[in-house]
């Protein structure tokens, strides 16, 4: 044997390649240029110990975020996880990277995906949830694709308030297909501002708790788009509190699903959220989980309307996404079920509470509100000129503060994000005030 | 007249004056299976032979159904919308699924008669 972690004699490669003619294993790859084979550069094997101690070496350059005060969300947040959510999502029969396509022997993940699908719907005020998408900016992406499937349009409206990185994301998945996307503004609420809409546009996009934490009225949005589909970003933890988006008609919710107990992990991987209307669900991407009965007459859970999908349509399938988080979306359902909706009312609470109290300190020292309208647990503030460099001052002392937004919205000025959870303490809050004199 | 021709891509065409009735054969939904949801097009849609106009799912598959022949889609059979195991019952008659107004007759001398399309399936 060659290698360690590869059973293949050398009788057995000779014989592999003799059957389907082939001389050697580097003739095997003869279709891939030698310049790609031969690039990748890595050093050669070394024995567990020592690459154990290098890995080590290079993880401890990280921040660990644990000992930092965070003030910082923007699409990640730092969150409290009751260990009996890993105790029950990190058994072993739930880790496994296979695709329940045979129901007989997944039941237990199978039930997981779809109470998670259940509890999406709850959340959301929807009708359908698929069991995941890779995060909230892809599932974005695939939520456009979904409107643009259906109503047979190629442009879309979306709302500068939104996370710029999805809108980024957006850009990457229709730009070279060749569809169209028009930014819509906000005025001094934070809020969007929607002008008549053409009968050019499949969809408006808005984001709600939006990117600088205010609160959408998601009821304006609906009457501004009659005859548009209407796609809500949400975050899942502020649904406990504000009203869900499907209570005012929203078609298709997306979201980012980290808040449901996923560690920051760096920015990911994370949890995709998708959910939409029953009438729309042959367009919708990705996998969905159903209850039926076994033959026996027991609930029992099955993937379902797989014929959607690129495994049976190929080419023609709905969306080629063909993987899921299912593992992340295992979590949040652990986590809701821990939680309760009691429970994640109360997270959505202190959030609040937490945030606008941080602001009132603010407005004190004179950092100014930037926006009128209500936020949830995030809002933009005014700050000295110089808070780019105090900022990345701040994390020597280990406080990850607010974000400076200049390179996002360099129209806002001086500005940064800050954002609080429920893991947010008033001590955290006086050492940024602490490190802003 | 009236005649009743097929497609290499199994479906069935009958066609009387400007109209053909089209579905899909009694042999290709035996390949298919239980059929559960099929997809039907809009009616007033302008299409071209070989164009997938509708779709069809089974427990186990999804198949397009082409358009046998250029022309406007002039009826559906929404029976099929709530009763899609109407093509495993009668697939060549209660199973329609399209109406089309014949926008060139010269296309129909592309259509396999009952003769050579039973062959065609044979030989594959």
């Amino acid at each position: 044997m060659k290698h360690p972690y590869i059973p293949h004699t050398e009788e057995d490669i000779r014989e592999m390649l003799d059957f389907i003619g082939v001389s050697s294993i580097d003739d095997l790859f003869s279709e891939v240029p030698v310049s790609t084979r031969s690039s990748l550069n890595l050093p050669k094997s070394q024995d567990e110990f020592t690459v154990f101690t290098h890995l080590k070496g290079i993880s401890k350059r990280n921040a660990d975020l644990e000992e930092y005060t965070v003030l910082l969300g923007a699409g990640i947040y730092k969150r409290y996880v009751p260990s009996v959510v890993y105790d029950l999502a990190m058994k072993p029969e739930f880790l496994t990277a296979y695709t329940p396509y045979q129901a007989e022997i997944s039941q237990g993940t199978l039930q997981a995906l779809f109470e998670y699908q259940t509890m999406v719907c709850e959340l959301t005020g929807m009708e359908v949830a698929n069991s995941s998408m890779y995060d909230g900016a892809t599932a974005l992406a695939e939520a456009v694709l979904m409107c643009f499937r259906l109503t047979g349009k190629e442009k879309v409206l979306v709302a500068r308030s939104v996370h710029s990185e999805y809108r980024e994301v957006l850009g990457t998945y229709l730009k070279t297909r060749g569809f169209r996307i028009d930014e819509i503004g906000y005025d001094d609420t934070g809020r969007v501002v929607l002008e008549d809409i053409d009968d050019e546009t499949a969809a408006v996009v808005v984001q709600y708790p939006n990117f600088f934490g205010v609160i959408e009225d998601l009821e304006y949005v609906r009457k501004k788009t009659q005859n548009t589909m209407m796609v809500v970003v949400v975050e899942p933890v502020s649904l406990a509190i504000l009203e869900p988006p499907g209570n005012f008609g929203a078609d298709v919710v997306v979201g980012e699903g980290q808040s449901l107990g996923i560690p920051m992990w760096l920015g990911g991987y994370s949890l995709g959220i998708f959910a939409t209307r029953e009438k729309y669900v042959r367009q919708m991407p990705g996998r969905l989980i159903g209850e039926t009965v076994d033959a026996e007459g027991n609930t029992s859970y099955t993937m379902i309307l797989q014929t959607r999908e690129q495994h049976i349509r190929r080419a023609k399938a709905t969306s080629n996404i063909c993987s899921n988080h299912a593992h992340a979306a295992l979590i949040a359902a652990v986590y809701l079920s821990v939680m309760g909706p009691e429970g994640l009312k109360e997270v959505a609470k202190r959030s609040y509470d937490a945030a606008h109290y941080l602001q009132e300190k603010l407005e004190e020292r004179g950092f100014r509100k930037k926006f009128s309208g209500d936020f949830f647990s995030e809002f933009v503030f005014e700050v000295p000129e110089d808070y780019p460099e105090r900022w990345k001052k701040m994390m020597e002392k280990k406080i990850l503060g607010p974000l400076p937004l200049e390179r996002m919205y360099p129209e806002l000025g001086s500005v940064a994000l800050a954002c609080a959870t429920e893991m947010t303490t008033k001590d955290d809050i006086e050492r940024f005030l602490e490190a802003m004199r | 007249m009236r005649m009743k021709k097929y497609t290499r891509t199994h479906e069935w065409v009958e066609i009387e004056g400007k109209v053909a009735t089209v579905g899909i054969t009694n042999h290709a939904q035996e390949e298919l299976g239980d059929v559960v949801y099929v997809d039907l097009p809009e009616v007033g849609k302008e299409v071209k032979k070989g164009d997938v106009v509708a779709s069809i799912e089974s427990v186990k598959a999804a198949a397009d159904v082409y358009a046998p022949l250029s022309g406007k889609i002039t009826e559906v059979n929404e029976r099929l919308e709530t009763e899609p195991e109407l093509i495993n019952k009668d697939a060549e008659g209660e199973g329609w699924i399209f109406k089309m107004e014949i926008a060139d007759e010269s296309e129909l001398s592309d259509l396999l008669d009952e003769q050579a399309y039973k062959e065609f399936c044979e030989q594959k």
